[in-house]
Parts: C-alpha cells; sequence; structure tokens
C-alpha cells in the first residue's frame, strides 16, 4: 500500500515537472527533537561568561597542563586492566594506578597533592568495565557515566598500529545543551591543550541521543575534499547518570543534574545533553 | 538441611537443629540467647509457667562485657543441666563474635548493590544501537577533519589547491607566465634541497609527497609562487596518483613510522 502511494507521488512529480513541490524530509527523531531551552547559542553572552570563570578557566587559559589519573574498582578483572593500559595510551600524560582497597574519599587530596588535574575510575561489574567517574580534581565537577559497549584494541577490526604518544586533536561533536557544553569541556579539559598535527589521531566525543560515543581515529588527507580514517584505539559508549559540583562525595555533595527515570525518559524525543 | 539432621524453624531455639533435647517445644525447662539491636538477652522458660504463655520466656539483659556476660549467663541457668548452660555460652561467643564483625564492616566502604532493571537495560541498549547507527560516526568525523582543513587550522602543513585558490592562480598564471618560469628554476632548486621534491622519482614517490609537505613544511614560507610550482607538478603527479589509488591507502599507515627515520639519510644524499 504503501508503494503504491509512493508511486503516485513520484508520478505526480514527474508529471509537474519543474512545478513540483519539494522533496519531503523525512522525519527522524533529531528532527522532531523536543526543543530544550537550556540550548547553547555561540553567541550567548551568559556563558560565555560562565566558561571564563567556572572550573575550566586555568584550563582553557593555558595555565595548567591536564594530568590524568586512571584507576578502577578494587580488584579490577583482566579485561578492565587492559581497557586502562589503552586508554592511557590514548590520554597523553596520564597514569594508571591499582586500588588496592582505598577510599576514593582518601585518594582525593592525595592526588591534589601530587598535581593532577583529572581522576578517572572505570567502575567494573562481572569483569567488564560499566561504569566511568570522570572527576576535574581541583574540587572540578564530577560526572558519573554508565560505559557501555566496551570495544578493546584487538577487538576493532582495522589494520593500524598502537597510538603514538603524540598529542590527538580532539573533536566534540554534537553537545548542545547547557550541560551538553559543560561535559564537553570537561572532555576537552582531558587532553593537552596543542595537537600534534604530526600524529595525525584524532579522539571523537560525539554525542548522539545522549549517548557519548568515543572513538580514537588515525587520519590522512587523500586530496583536498576527501579525507580517510582508521580506527585504532579502543571505543566505549558513555551515558551520563549525574553530574556533582564539587570532588567526588556520594552522600554529601551538590548534585546539578541526576538523570531521573521517571521524569526524564517519558518521552522519545527528549534529549538533555 | 543437612544429612542426618533437619533445621529448627523456631526462633527460640538454642542450636538450631530439630532434636528432642534442643526444641524449645518439647522441653519445658529451656533457656537460649539471643540478641536485639546489638544487645544480647538471655531468655528462660521453666516449667511452673507453662500455663501462661505470655509470661513464658523471661528475658534477662546481658552486660557488653564479654567475661562478665558468661558470669551473667551461670549464676542465671545454675542449677540447669549442663547441656542447656553450654550450648547457651557457645551460642552467646558466636553472637559477640558476629556482632564485631559487622560493627567493623560498616566502618569500611560499604559496596551498594543497585539491581539493574533488565526492561530498562534492554530499553538502554537498543536506543544506543539506534543512537549509533543515526550518529554516522565516520561520516561526521571526516566532515569535521575537512573543516578544519578548510578553516585553516592545520596551517600549511598540507597543501592542497583550493578550487578558489585554483582559480586565481589561472588567472596569474596567464598573465606571468614567463616569470614564473624563471622564479620556477630558483624554486626547483630549494625544493630538491629541502624536501625530496624530486621529479624523477615521481612515479614511486608520488605517495610520498604528501608527506614530505607534513614533514618539512614548517620551516617553508608559503609563497604563491611555491604554491605555484607545487601546484603544477601536483597536476602532473595527479595524472599518476589514480593509478596508486587502492595502494594508496594502505600504504600511507605503515610506512608513516619510517619516514622520520629515513628522511634525514635521504636529505643528506639529495644534498
Amino acid at each position: 500500500e504503501k508503494l503504491a502511494a509512493r508511486k503516485k507521488r513520484r508520478k505526480e512529480r514527474e508529471a509537474l515537472g519543474d512545478n513540483a513541490p519539494p522533496k519531503a524530509v523525512p522525519k527522524t527523531i533529531e528532527n522532531q527533537r523536543v526543543y530544550d531551552e537550556t540550548t547553547v547559542d555561540p553567541n550567548d553572552e551568559e556563558v560565555a561568561f560562565d566558561e571564563e570563570t567556572d572550573e575550566f578557566a586555568p584550563y582553557f587559559n593555558r595555565q595548567t597542563v591536564p594530568k590524568i589519573l586512571i584507576t578502577t574498582s578494587d580488584r579490577p578483572r583482566g579485561r578492565t586492566v587492559r581497557f586502562c593500559e589503552q586508554l592511557s595510551t590514548v590520554i597523553p600524560n596520564s597514569h594508571v594506578y591499582y586500588r588496592r582497597g582505598l577510599a576514593l574519599k582518601r585518594i582525593i587530596p592525595q592526588c591534589i597533592a601530587r598535581d593532577f588535574t583529572d581522576l578517572m575510575v572505570i567502575n567494573e561489574d562481572r569483569k567488564i568495565p560499566n561504569g566511568l567517574v570522570l572527576s576535574h580534581l581541583p574540587d572540578g565537577p564530577t560526572a558519573h557515566f554508565r560505559m557501555s559497549s566496551v570495544r578493546l584494541r584487538k577487538e576493532i577490526k582495522r589494520k593500524g598500529k598502537e597510538p603514538t604518544e603524540h598529542v590527538p586533536e580532539v573533536i566534540l561533536n554534537n553537545f548542545t545543551t547547557r550541560l551538553g557544553h559543560s561535559i564537553g569541556r570537561m572532555f576537552a579539559s582531558l587532553f593537552p591543550h596543542d595537537p600534534q598535527f604530526i600524529g595525525r589521531q584524532v579522539a571523537t566525543f560525539h554525542n548522539q541521543r545522549d549517548y557519548i560515543f568515543f572513538r580514537f581515529h588515525r587520519y590522512i588527507f587523500k586530496s583536498e575534499k576527501k579525507v580517510g580514517i582508521q580506527e585504532l584505539g579502543p571505543r566505549f559508549t558513555l551515558k551520563l547518570r549525574s553530574l556533582q559540583k564539587g570532588t567526588f562525595d556520594s552522600k554529601f555533595g551538590e548534585y546539578e543534574w541526576i538523570h531521573k527515570r521517571r521524569e526524564m525518559d517519558t518521552s522519545r524525543r527528549k534529549f538533555h545533553l | 538441611r543437612t544429612k542426618t539432621q533437619n533445621f529448627c524453624r523456631n526462633e527460640y531455639n538454642l542450636t538450631g537443629l530439630c532434636n528432642r533435647s534442643s526444641c524449645p517445644l518439647a522441653n519445658s525447662q529451656y533457656a537460649t540467647i539471643r540478641e536485639e539491636k546489638g544487645r544480647c538477652y538471655l531468655y528462660m522458660k521453666t516449667i511452673e509457667r507453662a500455663a501462661f504463655p505470655r509470661r513464658l520466656w523471661e528475658r534477662v539483659l546481658l552486660s557488653k562485657n564479654y567475661e562478665k556476660a558468661l558470669e551473667e549467663i551461670d549464676e542465671n541457668l545454675i542449677y540447669w543441666p549442663r547441656f542447656i548452660r553450654h550450648k547457651c555460652k557457645q551460642r552467646f561467643t558466636k553472637i559477640t563474635q558476629y556482632l564485631i564483625r559487622i560493627r567493623k564492616l560498616t566502618l569500611k566502604r560499604q559496596r551498594k548493590l543497585v539491581p539493574l532493571r533488565r526492561k530498562i537495560e534492554r530499553r538502554e541498549k537498543r536506543r544506543e544501537e539506534k543512537a549509533l547507527i543515526a550518529a554516522q560516526l565516520d561520516n561526521a568525523i571526516e566532515k569535521e577533519l575537512l573543516e578544519r582543513l578548510k578553516q585553516d587550522t592545520y596551517g600549511d602543513i598540507y597543501n592542497f589547491p583550493i578550487h578558489a585558490f585554483d582559480k586565481a592562480l589561472q588567472q596569474q598564471d596567464a598573465e606571468s607566465e614567463s616569470e614564473s618560469d624563471a622564479e620556477k628554476e630558483e624554486d626547483d632548486d630549494e625544493d630538491t634541497d629541502k624536501r625530496e621534491f624530486v621529479e624523477a622519482d615521481d612515479s614511486d614517490l608520488s605517495d610520498f609527497e604528501d608527506m614530505d609537505k607534513l614533514e618539512t613544511s614548517s620551516e617553508e614560507e608559503q609563497e604563491e609562487e611555491e604554491e605555484v610550482e607545487k601546484k603544477a607538478s601536483h597536476s602532473r603527479s595527479k595524472g599518476k596518483t589514480p593509478l596508486k589509488g587502492p595502494a594508496r591507502r594502505k600504504r600511507p599507515y605503515i610506512e608513516i613510522e619510517y619516514e622520520e627515520e629515513t628522511e634525514p639519510t635521504t636529505k643528506t644524499k639529495a644534498t
């Protein structure tokens, strides 16, 4: 029945020739997205001012060099360990430390003393990593993500070598709302500010329908209008669960945003990031 | 249910097994230790109160001190059968030990188990897949990279003739052909010094052209003449690159690692 309708429409269009109405755009979820009032306008003054005075300002003013500590929950299993290692190759200036039962609250002052700017904790469940807590250290926001679909490097079909030591570029896609913007800045602050283009590596955080996909590629420009990319490096997807104002504190922290399932998952076309 | 014995479901049972000797229902003189909110009590049942179910079990609070509590048990259960006394003390010991363990554990970090809801999990998974398909990551990344190339964020590492530039240059070419020819020769010499822009080896090194520009462009100043020159040679080599098109893709990814090592040696050869 649909076929018949489509054929009819096509015939009409051909019959009308130049006067035909323009082709209808198919409805996608992105098109139908419920308008979020916190969308960031590129020229918004308030947002610009906020960004200058928030916790990432020293990074964006090039005052601090990011130094990252990657760790896991207790007793990490093999997969998680390997994933941590690969993450540390992807992110320059990062160190992996194991945690033998150390409380997070006690780790944080130690990290600050040793001059780390960010802390990443990969939480694990049933031998696979499934959660990520990313906190900007000198009293910065803490974001808690659920991590899914983790692919280690050997599981990705590619022929490339491992990521080199060059500082990669960063691409942040589709972080539209205010919340998304701050998360985007958080990701950007993980990487040193000056990418080495010789390395031709790029790390991408792409937000789509509240899922953030992380990919790590090596690109090459075949000609001026064509670029080839080859995926190397692990990949994973994140879904934001909560954002806290201060450093990690489950009981007394001030939550800037929590994902409340009952309220927020009601509409299929409403997204928050 | 162990092989030989059942478990007794009665909460006043002393040992937990169902025996004639350790059943509170079967014996009219019985005692147990039970604990409530961290405090231990001794419960006793005597034959005189068998007619009053409400007052049947008599409760005695035991002191927190372990030894004192044991003495209290002894003095309360004086003249009682040895079996009951012994089992009471054993039970009391066990209970205090596990209370201590609980207190220790609560001080350490405790793992909070959050149950995953299956339906939600499945929903999330499906949504993620659909989002992935909708995202079309490769295309997005490629677009972004090309955008950055256009906006010159890479500076002058990549020198691809842009179309508008092309046309302008063509005009200039037409006007000042003789000049550019003269300059071409100069540039030629410079080129062979700085980068291995060896036209003779075009067939093999057409791939390397771009790599070389990558490595050594930082030194060079981009003037229009040079770009013209490059453009000319590029257009020459463009005739060849389509042949190497499919092969090209594989090579750069492997050879890029060796580039930096071989360069200095070839440089000395050229000079």
